[in-house]
């Protein structure tokens, strides 16, 4: 077994409302070396990892629905898992 | 005119779709499940609002997996009519049938009630029967009502006269160029957030919806009759 981990967060040209109310709220708390927050998910993928060109297929997977290009940007990285 | 109204796990205004067409214009709709999605013989295809599989991953994201819309793609390069409100136009637009993309409001907050809008563009299909400039008041409901396109894009769209609809005077979701509706390049699919469908009857609060519709059919009987 393979797991994928894939990283979107929104672009940098697309203001993200969720982590300016952060920021926000970090600065309330005190926290003022905030400089910048964004606010992304992570989407974690089991993969049978006999599969060949897993890369290339995991970068089709995000580009086809994972994610959004027109809004998003994403990263991944491929990893073992260990005793599955 | 034979309507055809997608529906997927989720969609929540397929009902509201069906009685503006059936009882309140008269014409005929069926309702298409998702995994069905055989399009022959229908004149146009609407797509409701509703949040279809639960707006997981993004709003309308999921839809595009269906059969529904490998086949919209087909029915839509014929040049017929496609419509789609609300969770509909979230789902053309992550279909790559409309350019743009939804982000939450920028109050992260679901809204809804009525809106103003500027009608901009009265050759198309779905506003022949609007005066250019006219402000109608329509119903809204989102979370991500939020359309983003980028800079150049909304050059290329004022440009090419494919933003029909733009809200009048509350952009309080924060869309791009205060956009509220959009033509696809060739002028057959439009999608717009709020929903006119629940405009069409003045017991409900109002008839300024009900144009849209009229264009449509409109269109299509002129369409028709010259052919024939």
């Amino acid at each position: 077994m393979t797991k994928v981990n894939v990283y979107v967060t929104l672009r940098e040209s697309v203001v993200d409302p969720q982590g300016v109310a952060t920021i926000e709220a970090l600065q309330t708390m005190g926290y003022k070396e905030v400089e910048n927050v964004r606010i992304g998910k992570l989407i974690e993928l089991e993969v049978d990892g006999s599969v060949a060109d897993i890369d290339a297929r995991v970068k089709e997977m995000c580009e086809k629905l994972l994610v959004n290009k027109v809004i998003e940007d994403y990263r991944y990285e491929i990893g073992e898992v260990a005793g599955k | 005119m034979k309507f055809a109204i997608l529906v997927f796990p989720g969609s929540g205004c397929d009902i509201d779709m069906y009685h503006a067409v059936n009882t309140v214009l008269g014409n005929k709709a069926e309702y298409i499940w998702h995994t069905e999605a055989n399009l022959d013989g229908y004149d146009a295809v609407l797509i409701p609002s509703g949040a279809s599989y639960g707006d997981y991953l993004r709003p309308g994201a999921l839809a595009q997996s269906s059969q529904a819309i490998v086949s919209l793609k087909e029915f839509a390069a014929t040049g017929k009519p496609v419509l789609g409100v609300g969770n509909g136009f979230q789902i053309l637009a992550e279909a790559g049938l409309l350019p743009g993309a939804f982000l939450r409001n920028k109050g992260l907050k679901f809204r809804s009630g009525r809106t103003k809008l500027t009608v901009l563009n009265t050759d198309s299909t779905f506003t022949a029967d609007y005066e250019n400039g006219q402000e109608i008041t329509i119903p809204f409901a989102h979370e991500f009502g939020n359309y983003y396109v980028d800079e150049k894009t909304v050059e290329e769209l004022k440009r090419t006269n494919r933003i029909v609809f733009t809200y009048a005077d509350d952009n309080a979701d924060g869309s791009t160029a205060d956009i509220a509706g959009v033509l696809n390049e060739t002028g057959n699919v439009l999608g717009m957030m709020p929903l006119p469908e629940r405009a069409v009857e003045e017991i409900i609060g109002g008839t300024d919806g009900l144009p849209l519709f009229n264009s449509i059919l409109k269109r299509w009987s002129e369409n028709n009759v010259s052919q024939a």
